[in-house]
């Protein structure tokens, strides 16, 4: 892997293929956690990690794996490294641990996992596996910063509420109370605030890439009247 | 046929492996993590003792002083759990029970209970819950701006009737939160059954030594 495909990779996670705006999956913890920046954050790292570990185990045993059987095989390897994982923030994350509680173990049900496996790690050398697990997870952790930033400001008028159970006692001044005396707004921390707030963020990211589009046509025009 | 027989069993083998493996890696993170998750839960529930019971009430080594709960119906525990037994100069001031809410939005509630001599509760605190995050979870005293656990703070189950012993969608004494009903419904009747099976227990609860056998009646 050289850096111009490190880039490519890191790019496509991101941004172009970015799994919670542009290819839709993984709906379920996203819309699920997204209710503060801190949980939100938490999970998407987690995911990340999970994502990173299991495209890196796959990747090296990719041949060993008959085609018939490789979705169960998948998923088998997958449910590990997050029980793993689930495992060790027990022990070592125990605060963190509490927070995200039933979540953890619900990224093995994460389609974008799977995906990534199926799609990248199944065909790709170890390395690039691993960082396009990782950039992809990083790019649902920014839609989930986001989108939890969003919710919570108009929910609860805050901002990193929680995260003293993330990084313990010396956080607990750092919540911002972006409107003071916020009396709150249900419908953002509901379902139906991650639906909502989740639409607009698509349409935000589609917007920015017209514009980006109808620039460059631009420029090609006034590029070639000039010619 | 034997070609596709062949096959099969070749998959069978290979996924065989690979969940042999996966137990395997599992197990092994199990035992190596397993001592200090235990250690960690133990450390989180003293730290909880002393939050729930004021300092003043107690002058015995509490975690010392601890008695066996067989299971009971109105506490919720599937196994024996332990209680401690806070006394103030030697006469029992409080105990600290857990007890479990069954019926939670996501599966079970687990609770600790400081209840004093008396009957009142000096505190409630959730241990281990699955609500969701962000709506049901308010029901930890971190998460919520209202303190809504403290609202148990001082009740005994005489000063309401059975009716009053329940959230105020229900007729009760107790707020909740619009949307999360379930949650504040499950722990408010676990506290309820607490105070019951206190008032029923007290005498062995408080004793030196406890006779499990005789307290096996369920109700």
């Amino acid at each position: 892997m050289n850096l111009q495909e490190f880039k490519e990779i890191l790019s496509n996670g991101v941004w172009k293929q970015n799994t919670g705006v542009v290819q839709l999956l993984g709906m379920c913890p996203l819309l699920a956690v997204s209710s503060s920046v801190v949980n939100g954050v938490s999970l998407g790292l987690a995911t990340a990690v999970v994502m990173a570990l299991s495209g890196a185990a796959l990747s090296p045993i990719r041949s060993f794996i008959p085609n018939e059987i490789r979705i169960p095989v998948f998923i088998l390897i997958i449910a590990v490294l997050v029980t793993v994982v689930q495992y060790l923030m027990n022990a070592y994350m125990y605060a963190l641990y509490m927070v995200l509680g039933i979540f953890i173990p619900l990224i093995v049900t994460n389609c974008i996992v799977l995906a990534r496996i199926e799609a990248f790690a199944s065909k790709n050398p170890v390395a690039s596996s691993a960082v396009d697990g990782l950039a992809m997870g990083l790019g649902l952790t920014l839609v989930l910063a986001i989108l939890g930033g969003i919710r919570e400001i108009i929910g609860k008028g805050t901002l990193f509420s929680g995260l003293d159970l993330a990084l313990g006692e010396v956080a607990k001044d750092w919540v911002l109370h972006v409107i003071p005396n916020y009396k709150g707004f249900l419908l953002a921390i509901l379902p139906p605030g991650a639906f909502i707030g989740l639409g607009c963020l698509i349409a935000g990211k589609n917007w920015l890439n017209l514009r980006k589009e109808q620039k460059a046509k631009q420029a090609n025009f006034t590029a070639a009247q000039a010619a | 046929m034997k070609r596709l027989a062949r096959a099969s069993f070749n998959s069978a083998i290979n996924l065989a492996f690979f969940s042999l493996l996966g137990t395997a890696i599992l197990a092994f993170t199990f035992f190596q993590t397993h001592d200090i998750i235990t250690k960690t839960e133990e450390g989180e529930k003293l730290k909880l003792i002393q939050q729930l019971l004021p300092t003043e009430l107690f002058d015995n080594d509490i975690i010392q002083d601890k008695v066996a709960v067989p299971v009971d119906a109105l506490l919720g525990n599937d196994d024996a759990t332990t209680a401690y037994r806070a006394r103030l100069q030697g006469q029992p001031s409080a105990v600290i029970l857990e007890a479990i809410a069954p019926d939670g939005y996501s599966g079970k509630i687990a609770l600790i209970l400081a209840i004093r001599a008396n009957g009142e509760v000096a505190g409630v605190r959730v241990v281990s819950h699955k609500e969701t995050p962000g709506l049901g979870d308010y029901i930890e005293l971190p998460k919520s701006e209202t303190k809504w656990i403290l609202g148990f703070n001082g009740k005994s189950h005489a000063v309401w009737t059975e009716a009053e012993w329940k959230v105020k969608k229900d007729g009760g004494q107790f707020d909740y939160m619009a949307g999360a009903t379930i949650t504040p419904r499950a722990v408010v009747k676990a506290v309820h059954k607490a105070l019951l099976y206190f008032e029923a227990n007290r005498e062995t609860l408080f004793a030196e030594t406890v006779k499990t056998t005789q307290k096996e009646a369920k109700k």
